[in-house]
């Protein structure tokens, strides 16, 4: 591993309160987990602006539609198993549909959970919000992205979800550059191939890519991080350029990134295309390596996926 | 009690019987509807409207207004028709309920209509909402207020009791809910549908401060409403005692009247009744 590790969910809560500093509108909820999604660092530093709703999401995702009807940015936390299905209806009802201020920001997304097994590690919350109109939803790739998107929604109007994960991930993004809304970084040109990526999955792109210049393949890693609006103009070249696509994300195939990808090139330019991701099961409990392995979300499963792209590549 | 002149209370109930009037006219028009409910609330919102509330129907986005949030949002109708007897929008629009490109969705849309401060529904939803939205009240140091109207049926959703929790957690004084009980929910009785007894008892537990009334009696309303006004430290429910469908003599505990709209026979009795052929 050539990335230092860092987690995202201390980027989070520095971003928040960085926010909080700057700007009076700024409340947080959250759900009985703050130490874990870190809006405990929020909560320390502006109390009377946190309200930890106990465990009770669905209220939760009401109480902050009212916030905002009435101003306030809010951000609402929780894990993301919670913080989606959980209180699907308050989310749709009260705060897509009303297209009011409140940015869903959930940790704990994926089987990356690890221990505590399928019963927390949501596979298929990209799907629900993508399909909800007004909701735009962001996976960052790393602790650095985490921060500037953060920051970033603070300033956007309307709701928006953003998903991180529990554990550390590989940091590939650069302090400098600024987080473009809605449009996918290419975070390494290439000719032959292309692999996008959403959260922990663009470093095993870039990994990914790396093997691949060993049989002298030359492929293209665009990291995803926007899910919607989706950046077509982007994937579209890239398939135009390079003749075939390989998604990956730690999520379910049915409905996430890799299918949203397919949406894009079905109606635009057709090259073969694989997706990388978690087949249509729940999770287990296990180490996260062990978990990524037996699901399919490795280097190699990339790669492998690549060379059968390249095969089907007229 | 006292203290209310006749003149002003007859005033508020003439304001309630045009509710009720427009409530049925607008469900008989668009084809479907819920009257049972509409009636029943019409009362509270002739109420809150014309005596309660601090609000300018020329300035819906006034930041110090009193905020009102139909959490049993399929009693639009009653909450249009107040709407508009307030001045927020005409009340020709009335006629458009339901229909293609109105302003007047079949539910609550915050966006769509002026005077609306919260999309609603999907039953449940609005006394969180309403928190939120005292929460934003206290952070703010503003003295505005919120009531929110739940259905009785709405006291079966756990999220309900998840907000009573939350507006007693955080000392909501500014929250001010009325239970409109109507005793009955699209099934049947809500008694016999999901056992609510003893419902005053149960707020209490939450930590309300509790004032039961006849929904229907007008110095009553305004009358507990003050007395919440004074509550501090805590918020208070009214629950409000009420007739479904009150005022159509057949609608009155009517089970089928909950989601069906009148024929244009029932209509028509419904107008002499609530005294719309005087118009």
């Amino acid at each position: 591993m050539k990335w230092k590790e860092e987690s995202q969910r201390k980027q989070y809560g520095r971003a928040l309160v960085e926010l909080g500093k700057e700007r009076g509108d700024i409340v947080v909820l959250d759900a009985d987990l703050s130490s874990s999604t870190r809006t405990a660092d929020f909560a320390a530093a502006f109390p009377e602006r946190f309200f930890n709703c106990g465990i009770a999401e669905q209220n939760m995702m009401d109480t902050a539609a009212g916030l905002a009807a009435s101003g306030k940015t809010v951000f609402v936390s929780t894990f993301a198993v919670f913080g989606t299905g959980r209180c699907y209806d308050q989310i749709r009802q009260s705060i897509a549909y009303p297209n009011l201020n409140v940015k869903i920001v959930v940790s704990h997304a994926g089987i990356t959970v690890g221990g505590d097994g399928a019963s927390h590690q949501i596979v298929e919350d990209i799907a629900l919000m993508r399909v909800l109109p007004n909701m735009t939803v962001i996976v960052p790739a790393d602790a650095v992205e985490t921060y500037k998107v953060v920051k970033h929604v603070a300033k956007s109007k309307g709701p928006v979800y953003v998903r991180i994960g529990r554990s550390d991930v590989p940091t590939i993004s650069d302090q400098a550059s600024e987080f473009e809304p809605a449009k996918a970084p290419v975070v390494r040109e290439g000719k032959d191939v292309t692999l996008i990526g959403c959260g922990i999955m663009v470093s095993k792109c870039l990994e990914a890519a790396d093997e691949l210049t060993k049989h002298g393949i030359d492929a293209r890693v665009v990291n995803l991080h926007t899910i919607k609006p989706i950046d077509e103009k982007t994937i579209v070249k890239a398939a135009r350029e390079t003749g075939g696509v390989v998604t990956a994300e730690e999520h379910s195939v049915m409905m996430g990134m890799g299918s949203a990808v397919a949406m894009v090139l079905v109606e635009n330019f057709h090259v073969p295309m694989k997706r990388v991701g978690i087949p249509d099961v729940f999770g287990e409990s296990g180490a996260c390596d062990e978990l990524m392995n037996k699901y399919g979300l490795t280097v190699d499963n990339i790669v492998e996926a690549a060379h059968d792209v390249l095969k089907r590549k007229k | 009690m006292e203290v209310y002149d006749g003149e002003f209370i007859t005033e508020l109930e003439t304001i309630a019987k045009r509710i009720r009037r427009h409530s049925v006219k607008m469900i008989y028009e668009a084809g479907s509807g819920h009257p049972g409910g509409s009636l029943s609330a019409a009362d509270i919102l002739a109420a809150l409207y014309f005596h309660i509330m601090r609000h300018d129907p020329k300035r819906p986005d006034w930041p110090d207004r009193d905020r009102f949030v139909m959490s049993k949002g399929h009693a639009a109708p009653a909450l249009y028709s107040v709407l508009a007897e307030a001045g927020y929008f005409p009340l020709d629009e009335l006629s458009s309920l339901r229909k293609l490109g109105s302003r007047l969705q079949g539910h609550p849309c915050m966006h769509k209509t002026p005077g609306v401060e919260m999309s609603t529904g999907s039953l449940g939803h609005g006394l969180a909402a309403g928190n939120g939205m005292a929460l934003a009240a206290k952070l703010d140091r503003k003295l505005y207020r919120i009531y929110v109207l739940c259905g009785d049926g709405e006291m079966d959703v756990g999220e309900t009791w998840e907000a009573a929790m939350l507006a007693a957690h955080y000392k909501l004084d500014n929250v001010t809910a009325y239970v409109d009980r109507n005793k009955l929910q699209l099934d049947g009785p809500t008694e016999t549908i999901m056992s609510l007894e003893p419902l005053s008892d149960k707020w209490k537990a939450f930590g309300w401060h509790v004032i039961e009334i006849n929904g229907h009696n007008m110095k009553e309303i305004i009358h507990a409403t003050n007395e919440a006004r004074g509550v501090k430290g805590k918020p208070t429910v009214i629950i409000a005692h009420t007739i479904k469908g009150k005022g159509v003599s057949y609608m009155e505990g009517a089970l089928h009247f909950h989601g069906k709209a009148p024929n244009k026979q029932e209509y028509e009795i419904a107008m002499k009744e609530l005294g719309g052929d005087k118009q």
